[in-house]
């Protein structure tokens, strides 16, 4: 097996606008893997197709032309020119191929790096492929490779570690400052896609109550419904913060909704339990004296977004040491598939060289019949013993170090010297 | 005897600079081993104060070194006991240097074995001494979680993240800290003191003297019981409960030592 028969085609976000992406040939229910393996060449494939991206990843015999023939035919139906071809769409060969599904996996490839959805798609594409016999030696071990290397970048580096979102970052600081968010309330001032946003990762994380305020109080309880909450006007929004405990406001408010001193003394009645309170509105809802109360945590619309800026340019630095353990990662696949193209050389040196053996004691034997069966028994293991130490060297050239340059170039040279290709030739 | 010692003010020493090295590169496998270190060592120590007991026939727990010794001892199982019940993410790490301070002090002590003064031969010495040291112990664990809820605190109002918001449990959960270790050192620290006072009556004929240490712990005794006290009724917690934990146990730390050196009085055995 050589590394020059792996593929990966694919179009990706970053390559081709979702108007392309929409004209690949099959849509996401049935996947034409069967049509894949009947081009002539392809011995296995895989496709991953999701919302960004479309890869097919693909074994052949024949490197020169069966990449053009799955191109054409995923783009069957479409009107595209050879040149959008080459500009839409990606083909890696060998090393690039493994290092680039590599990355697609451990999510170094993906619009938000490190969101951990890809790796789910992966596997679920490898296990319809193999449901489907698609895959074979190269691929299993390929795409279980990919597995095992996006959850070392995982677990090595903190790729997936903070919030990239502001109602994640929001989520994140609730936790930081609660605890546990179980029992705890929510209210949402005013409405916005934002803040409806934050409430809804809030009650996964097991939110027990929403109270929904706004100016309009049908609309409140329109929202409320949505939460399956309570609903409150605004006047009730200062009698109601006795038992709220985070506060997201975003109402189009031209001045303040609440104001230190509106705060200050609900805090004793609520015994100074501690008050988060998230403004995303701009012009702003929440005076920003409000943090310098005790025990109030106060997060405007630029705080939350700092720290998500704060946190991708830690994933980014996270996802430069992942394209390290890729790279090393690729080196070591690489390393495997050159095991796999040495194999059938290395049997074919063997099964040569102990025919050789064989056929020679057999014919000594014949004329030395006056032998005892010990005798005979040590001519036969000095024979094999004598073949097996020449062999030595050679095998262990073949299995030592693989050069880049030429990694087919030294199978072929001993399979020259050893004449292992003419065998059959010579002798029937 | 002195080499057990060694060794486990050295075991302490490693886990407080594995804790430490931990902290920063958050490798688990650091964790681990200080965890471990710091159980050996826990329970190397108690070995060896149950040996000193053995020796000197009494509770070891009258000279300098053996008093901060029998600290650091009840400082490491009171964070070993608090462990196995609760979890608070990198406690150790503020835990840990604690106790090497405290065994690098009592290195530095005197590690001679005493006769016991007349005074202290009573079945007292260790009900009073050691509950005494014991409500240290959980005020010295308060201290750190007061801390450490400072620390995490200041990156949460300032929206700076630094070291500590990744590293630092949850406000909530540093509170709870604190609150548990204040309601176990409390009335153990309430219990040192009503046993040192009947001890007193009999040794010293009164129940309540006035002696520098009585007041410096009665001191201590209302600026927790403030703390508790304000937490019930006015519900003060979190940020001034933290600052309260670490203001009290700075005067409990005084009622220990300071008063041993700064002023006279008639607790003054040790030295």
């Amino acid at each position: 097996m050589q590394a020059e028969n792996i593929f990966v085609l694919g179009v990706n976000h970053k390559t081709a606008p979702v108007a392309i992406r929409e004209q690949l040939a099959f849509s996401g229910e049935t996947l034409p893997l069967k049509e894949l393996l009947a081009i002539d060449g392809c011995t296995e494939c895989c496709i991953l197709s999701t919302c960004n991206r479309v890869e097919i990843i693909f074994v052949t015999r024949n490197p020169d032309s069966t990449p053009l023939t799955i191109r054409n035919f995923l783009f069957g139906k479409s009107l595209l020119s050879d040149s959008d071809y080459d500009r839409y769409t990606y083909l890696h060969q060998g090393q690039d191929a493994i290092n680039h599904l590599f990355r697609v996996g451990a999510s170094l490839d993906s619009m938000i790096v490190g969101e951990p959805q890809i790796l789910g798609q992966l596997k679920q594409a490898y296990k319809v492929a193999n449901d489907n016999q698609c895959t074979g030696t190269v691929l299993n071990r390929f795409l279980h490779k990919s597995f095992s290397v996006a959850k070392r970048i995982r677990t090595e580096t903190n790729i997936g570690g903070s919030a990239v979102s502001i109602s994640y970052a929001a989520v994140e600081l609730a936790k930081k400052i609660f605890g546990e968010l179980k029992d705890k309330v929510v209210m949402l001032v005013g409405a916005g896609e934002m803040a409806e946003l934050a409430a809804e990762h809030l009650i996964t994380q097991g939110i027990s109550q929403v109270v929904v305020v706004n100016r309009t109080f049908e609309n409140a309880v329109k929202l409320a419904k949505r939460f399956n909450g309570k609903a409150a006007g605004l006047d009730d929004l200062i009698p109601q913060l006795t038992d709220v405990d985070i506060l997201i406001s975003s109402t189009g408010a031209q001045g303040l909704v609440l104001k230190r001193d509106d705060v200050k003394p609900a805090m004793k009645q609520r015994m100074n339990r501690p008050l988060f309170l998230i403004d995303i509105a701009v012009p702003r809802d929440l005076d920003p004296e409000l943090n310098n109360l005790d025990n109030v945590y106060l997060y405007d619309i630029d705080d939350l977004k700092n720290v998500v800026d704060i946190n991708k340019a830690e994933r980014d630095k996270e996802a430069a040491r992942g394209e390290r353990i890729v790279i090393e990662e690729t080196m070591k696949f690489m390393q495997w598939l050159a095991g796999l193209a040495l194999a059938p050389t290395i049997m074919d040196l063997r099964t040569k060289a102990d025919g050789i053996c064989r056929a020679e004691i057999d014919r000594t034997l014949s004329h030395l019949k006056e032998l005892s069966p010990k005798e005979m028994k040590s001519l036969e293991k000095m024979a094999e013993a004598i073949t097996n130490k020449l062999l030595h060297d050679p095998i262990l050239y073949l299995k030592g170090e693989i050069h880049k340059e030429a990694p087919g170039q030294k199978l072929a040279s001993i399979r020259q010297i050893f004449g292992l290709d003419h065998d059959h030739d010579q002798e029937n | 005897m002195i080499l057990i010692f060694q060794l486990t003010f050295f075991l302490y020493l490693f886990a407080a600079a594995t804790y430490l090295v931990f902290f920063f590169n958050q490798n688990d496998r650091l964790r681990t081993m200080a965890r471990i270190t710091t159980i050996t060592a826990g329970v190397i120590h108690l070995t060896y104060t149950a040996a000193r007991f053995i020796h000197s026939g009494h509770t070891p727990i009258t000279s300098n070194h053996e008093a901060v010794s029998f600290f650091a001892l009840a400082v490491t199982w009171g964070y070993l006991s608090f462990r196995w019940r609760y979890k608070v993410k990198n406690f150790g790490v503020f835990v840990s240097p604690i106790v090497a301070v405290l065994m690098f002090v009592a290195s530095r002590a005197s590690q001679q074995l005493t006769e016991l003064p007349p005074a202290l031969q009573s079945l007292w010495l260790p009900v009073h001494a050691s509950i005494a040291v014991m409500a240290n112990a959980f005020l010295a664990l308060a201290f750190c979680g007061g801390i450490m809820y400072l620390l995490q605190e200041r990156e949460i109002k300032n929206k700076k993240f630094g070291l500590f918001y990744s590293r630092l449990p949850s406000l909530e959960a540093l509170d709870n800290l604190n609150r548990h270790c204040l309601a176990v050192g409390f009335p153990l620290m309430t219990l040192g003191i009503i046993t040192g006072s009947i001890w007193a009556k009999q040794a010293w004929g009164a129940y309540w003297q006035w002696d520098p240490k009585e007041t410096w712990s009665l001191i201590t005794w209302f600026i927790y019981a403030a703390i508790l006290h304000q937490r019930f009724t006015a519900g003060w917690r979190r940020r001034r409960v933290a600052i309260m934990a670490i203001i009290g146990f700075a005067s409990a730390l005084f009622t220990l030592w300071g008063v041993n050196f700064l002023l006279e009085g008639l607790h003054s055995y040790a030295g």
